[in-house]
């Protein structure tokens, strides 16, 4: 049962050929099982996800369900839950119980939905390997000595594990891309604006998206349709329509135009890699699509420009940890500049410390010109380079990321190797544009992803054109090895 | 480019992050390698580019300044480390 993807799981419920309760019992019981070699799961909440299916199971009965009803999910730790424990990957929120719940978690409740518990992920999101977790690191179920990537580390391995048909992350400079990439699942990241930030913990408040992490675009498109809304509570939230975005899967991509970035296939990218993704444009080709090269010259300077703008937002995000409202508070504080230095100190991890002294350096007096208007300056001449570049084009290609999943500690020690993993998927936030990553073949033996990169607001093309691929290809049905 | 132990004391404080002596250099180098990254951008010429600061460009929404939301207090405070008669409590600030 747990080989089923989402859309098989809501036919199934509707047909009877399994109840809610079965299959979140089965997966429950994978969890248990399997989870002590992945680490995907920081909580899991057995006994409410149970009652919750009991629940979806009577409302199936009666014939009035909605869209996801009784279809096992699980939250990223960054979302908060309503009496269950919400972590962000962080000492600091070890003992943080929300007494609401995220916009997104309430869309997913709305729908029906049974969550699992909270997914594994990089101390409040910042992390390209899952390593900087206070729960421990993720292993990917591809290999149990390499990273799943990050931050999106515990909902990728989850899915690629097959504990859990689907996942919502969060993706501020690639943290949905990245993980998906590495362990063969199907990310994407909506527009900036698509999908309610409110009640989804904050990093850097300009960059931040949810979105789902599943096996199939159609999966994630049935995802996005339950996560996408307009909320008064986020004000940054776009008051658009939403739209059902299954609905387009199916239409021809004849004549689709694929843009291709020089600067995307250039040094530091793995040559196996490289190989991929031009068979990946190949099979396009043949569905009648046109390859056309681009450029988008400001590219190199989106890793640069990110490392400026999301810890300065970070630093001033994570000001609120003062140890004095909710989470850490330190032992026996002397007074309160002690209070707020030692809460600080012993509740953040060093990756997270590093992050707001950096913005701290980049807002201080004197350098706030030089720093992080600059760095919004850059970030206009990218978002320019893809305004130039769509255009020409209905749709961006390359690669995810520019090497198959690392091990263990292999960049742990260089914060900017690591910083390096996200070159590709950066730029993407920087311009608030929807992006994706899906399966596209293997490189040393380990899953390979493809990136797309959609105009804005134009998702369900983008899940058109991801779905079209798998269609007509077959590597995200692949399976992890150990997820046997 | 280098991050001296004084700038790392200074920011530290600026940030209220407890940083102790013998990690002191570790966070200086870590720190010097990130600065060096985003001074790639110094190169850039940006004369005349208006920061972006949304990339929709969208403007705050403004709504009626109604109440919305219930009174939750107890619930928020229940959070908290230390409350005292409905308060948040922190050492002595004053003698």
């Amino acid at each position: 049962m747990h080989q089923l993807t989402i859309a098989e799981i809501i036919r199934g419920l509707r047909e009877k050929q399994f109840s809610s309760v079965e299959i979140t019992s089965h997966l429950l019981e994978r969890i248990q099982q399997l989870d002590g070699q992945y680490n995907s799961f920081i909580t899991v909440t057995g006994e409410q996800a149970l009652r919750e299916a009991a629940a979806a199971d009577a409302r199936l009965a009666e014939g009035n369900a909605p869209a996801m009803c009784g279809v096992p999910i699980a939250h990223k730790d960054i979302f908060c839950t309503n009496g269950v424990r919400t972590s962000c990957g962080s000492k600091m929120l070890d003992n943080f119980v929300p007494p609401y719940d995220a916009t997104v978690v309430d869309n997913f409740l709305q729908a029906g939905a049974v969550s699992l518990g909270k997914t594994n992920m990089d101390e409040f999101a910042m992390g390209s390997s899952n390593e900087s977790s206070y729960y421990g690191p993720v292993k990917n179920p591809w290999d149990l000595e390499r990273v799943p990537g990050g931050s999106s580390g515990g909902s990728a391995a989850a899915v690629a594990a097959q504990l859990v048909p689907g996942t919502t992350a969060s993706d501020t400079g690639g943290s949905i891309r990245q993980p998906a990439a590495l362990t063969g699942t199907t990310g994407l990241k909506p527009t900036y604006g698509r999908v309610s930030r409110w009640g989804m913990i904050a990093f850097a408040s300009s960059l931040d998206q949810g979105g789902p992490i599943a096996r199939t675009a159609e999966d994630a498109a049935l995802m996005l349709s339950v996560m996408a809304s307009s909320d008064k509570k986020d004000s940054t939230c776009l008051d658009r329509p939403t739209q059902d975005y299954t609905a387009n899967l199916k239409d021809s991509i004849q004549g689709l135009k694929i843009g291709v970035p020089k600067e995307y296939f250039g040094e530091g990218l793995d040559s196996e890699i490289g190989a991929r993704i031009q068979e990946a444009l190949r099979a396009y080709e043949k569905l009648g699509a046109e390859l056309v090269e681009i450029s988008l010259p400001h590219s190199k300077l989106a890793v640069p420009a990110y490392y400026v703008i999301a810890p300065a937002e970070a630093s001033a995000n994570l000001s609120r940890f003062d140890g004095v409202r909710y989470g850490y508070r330190c032992e026996n504080p002397a007074d309160l500049r002690d209070l707020y230095m030692r809460s600080r100190g012993e509740g953040f991890g060093e990756e997270v410390k590093r992050r707001i002294l950096v913005g701290s350096y980049a807002l201080s007096a004197g350098y706030y010109d030089a720093y992080y208007n600059k760095a919004q300056q850059v970030r206009r001449l990218i978002k320019q380079d893809f305004v130039d570049a769509f255009q020409k084009v209905d749709v961006i290609m390359g690669p995810t990321a520019p090497n198959p999943a690392f091990k263990l500690g292999e960049k742990n020690a260089d914060p900017v190797a690591m910083y390096l993993e996200d070159i590709y998927t950066i730029a993407t936030n920087l311009a608030g544009l929807p992006g994706m990553s899906l399966p596209c073949g293997f490189a040393h033996n380990l899953p390979v992803g493809l990136q797309i990169t959609g105009n804005y607001l134009d998702e369900a093309r983008m899940l058109n054109v991801a779905h079209q691929f798998q269609q007509a290809s077959d590597w995200h049905t692949k399976a992890a090895p150990v997820a046997e | 480019m280098a991050v001296d132990a004084q700038t790392v004391e200074k920011l530290a404080e600026l940030a209220r992050i407890a940083i102790s002596e013998e990690t002191i250099d570790e966070v200086s180098n870590r720190l010097g390698d990130v600065l060096q990254l985003v001074d790639q951008l110094q190169a850039v010429n940006t004369d005349g580019v208006e920061p972006m600061a949304h990339p929709l460009d969208a403007v705050q929404v403004l709504r009626k300044d109604e109440v919305t939301e219930p009174n939750r207090r107890d619930e928020f405070l229940a959070l908290a480390p230390q409350t005292e008669a409905g308060l948040y409590l922190v050492p002595k600030v004053i003698d």
